[in-house]
């Protein structure tokens, strides 16, 4: 259900934690899942289950707990931070600019499946605001808007 | 807005930030740096741990994570005697508003954490750690990664560490957008693989922590504080701040100024954007108390001042909000914060924050009735202190200080269904 790779990487993380504890790995176990699958299905969840020999409720709770997995199908995901700090610094402007660009609101996705909009909570990186994350993991900083175009550009390229 | 390079420099008073470029964080620039002498002197010279949990104590080093418990009197926590397995955890959960200092010490100088965690460990008798991430900071996670990768090569981490005798072991893990697992015992529940819900204290986890054994968790900055005393000694890291509030302390500058950044005083960010004038200031990251421009210019920033000028010094994330700013809207996206991160186990949080939020909405969309501010005081009132943890504390606070100091701003908004100030995007 996984790839070698994906299970690799996952045996990793059930050796940072000591013997008969690798429930403590499904919060990386989930997320090495939702690279390779793009989102959370019920039958990933239930692998990752089998997997960390876990019963499938308790993945399931940490999936829907935690913010950064996707429940459904998302496009590229883009998730600005729009919290105080931001918010006085461009933050605001930047998140207009980014429903405009794409022509959704927050937790949107676009008509072509290629764009998901989310506005975040405190990343932990105000000095960087207006600040951006790009599918979970590429934090975008001080994003003007003709740098939020750029990489509006560069990801449509790259879909293509 | 100004062009940003990538790194800014933190001046010559910097402690855990000091000598780095944003480019010498690898394991042989800190050793250049006289990085890991400090584990090395107390693993060969044999100190005693109580010596160093002494040297702590002395240092009045405090929690830099928001609580500012002193770090020395947490290590003493620890039951010395116990045979079984002890953890060391370290709370790099940082996602409280306006605070983003632990970023920087662990993209840019890992190994003071590494070097401080394993001198912790020493002192606790710990043999087995963890560093917890924000898991918004992807890259910094993976660096992170690296630099362990590096202390275990070196053999800094290990069995039997440079011979001593003395063995730990440190990994990482990230969290993924849970704001609540900076709540150390939430930490705890997610390090263990479950919804991070803050637990029932006492028991505290220097009795019941990870996989109930004996746990210390202390914060990033504060671990990273850690060499450097030892290695120039407690006292002269105490006189380094103030009686009582041992050493420096990373104020993170955000909002209404011209160059965000980790800095000690707002002129390090550049003063107030466009030269405008201060109106309010949260000094402690967004849980803690707003207080007005001119009392914030007042006060010394340590932990016993801010407390009496009203507030808290908290995580040092100081928002800095301009006269152009509407306080109702601050205070809603304030609001909605907590609404979204509570974690719903509590149920003066759970409904609490939410109607707080709604409140606040209908006030900022000129919908507000008589009788709301009172409403607000009284649903702020009883959700503190009625909660296992402090995240709905967290969420009244704000309220009931934006409210106490701007009162007038708040019930022109429900007299006149419109803002006090002009309106910004």
């Amino acid at each position: 259900m996984l790839s070698p790779d994906s299970l690799k990487r996952i045996d990793r993380e059930i050796a940072k934690y000591p013997a008969g504890r690798a429930q403590s790995a499904v919060i990386a176990a989930l997320a090495i899942a939702q690279d390779e699958k793009g989102w959370l299905s019920t039958e990933t969840i239930d692998f990752v289950a089998s997997y960390l020999s876990l019963p499938s409720i308790l993945v399931y709770e940490v999936a829907t707990f935690y913010e950064m997995y996707n429940m459904r199908p998302v496009g590229n995901k883009i998730t600005i931070c729009t919290n105080l700090p931001c918010a006085l610094h461009g933050a605001a402007q930047a998140a207009v600019h980014l429903k405009q660009s794409l022509g959704i609101d927050f937790d949107e996705t676009t008509a072509d499946g290629s764009f998901t909009l989310k506005q975040g909570e405190c990343f932990g990186a105000c000095g960087d605001a207006p600040v951006l994350l790009v599918d979970n993991k590429r934090l975008c900083s001080w994003m003007s808007n003709d740098k939020i175009d750029e990489l509006i550009a560069e990801l449509r390229a790259k879909a293509n | 807005m100004n062009a940003r390079s990538e790194f800014i420099d933190y001046g010559p008073e910097a402690i855990i930030l000091a000598g780095l470029t944003g480019r010498n964080w690898r394991l042989a620039d800190y050793v250049a740096r006289g990085g890991y002498e400090a584990l090395k002197k107390i693993l060969t010279e044999k100190t005693p741990p109580q010596a160093i949990i002494a040297e702590l104590k002395k240092s009045a080093l405090r929690g830099r994570g928001g609580a500012g418990f002193p770090t020395g009197l947490k290590w003493s926590f620890v039951p010395q005697q116990y045979s079984g397995d002890k953890y060391l955890v370290c709370n790099s959960d940082e996602g409280e508003p306006g605070t983003f200092k632990d970023r920087d010490i662990l993209r840019y100088n890992p190994h003071v954490l590494i070097e401080g965690m394993a001198i912790a460990a020493y002192a606790m008798g710990c043999r087995r750690g963890y560093n917890y991430i924000h898991g918004e900071i992807w890259d910094t996670y993976e660096r992170c990664e690296e630099a362990l990768e590096e202390a275990y090569q070196a053999r800094y981490l290990c069995d039997n560490i440079l011979g001593s005798g003395f063995s730990f072991h440190l990994y990482n893990q990230h969290g993924f957008g849970a704001y609540i697992c900076g709540e150390e015992t939430a930490l705890l529940e997610s390090l263990e693989g479950k919804k991070g819900l803050p637990r029932y204290k006492p028991p505290f986890p220097a009795s019941y922590g990870l996989y109930g054994k004996p746990t210390t968790i202390n914060n990033t900055e504060t671990f990273a504080a850690v060499p450097w005393i030892i290695n120039r000694g407690g006292e002269a890291f105490l006189n380094l701040g103030r009686p009582n509030n041992g050493g420096t302390k990373i104020f993170s500058v955000s909002g209404d100024v011209e160059r965000p950044g980790n800095a000690k005083l707002l002129e390090m960010a550049g003063g107030m954007r466009a030269g405008r004038k201060l109106k309010a200031c949260i000094p402690g990251g967004s849980s803690m108390p707003v207080l007005p421009g001119e009392a914030m210019m007042q006060t010394d920033m340590d932990y016993d001042s801010i407390a009496k000028a009203g507030s808290m010094l908290g995580s040092g994330g100081v928002i800095v909000m301009d006269e152009t700013r509407c306080m109702v809207r601050s205070l809603l996206r304030v609001s909605y914060f907590y609404f979204e991160e509570s974690c719903g186990q509590c149920t003066p949080c759970r409904e609490g924050t939410g109607w707080l939020w709604r409140v606040l909405n209908r006030i900022e969309h000129g919908e507000g009735r008589n009788g709301d501010l009172e409403l607000l005081t009284s649903v702020s009132d009883n959700i503190a202190g009625r909660t296992i943890c402090a995240l709905g504390d967290a969420a009244a606070l704000p309220v009931k200080s934006f409210i106490k100091h701007f009162r007038d701003e708040f019930q022109y908004h429900i007299d006149h269904k419109r803002c006090l100030v002009p309106d910004y995007v």
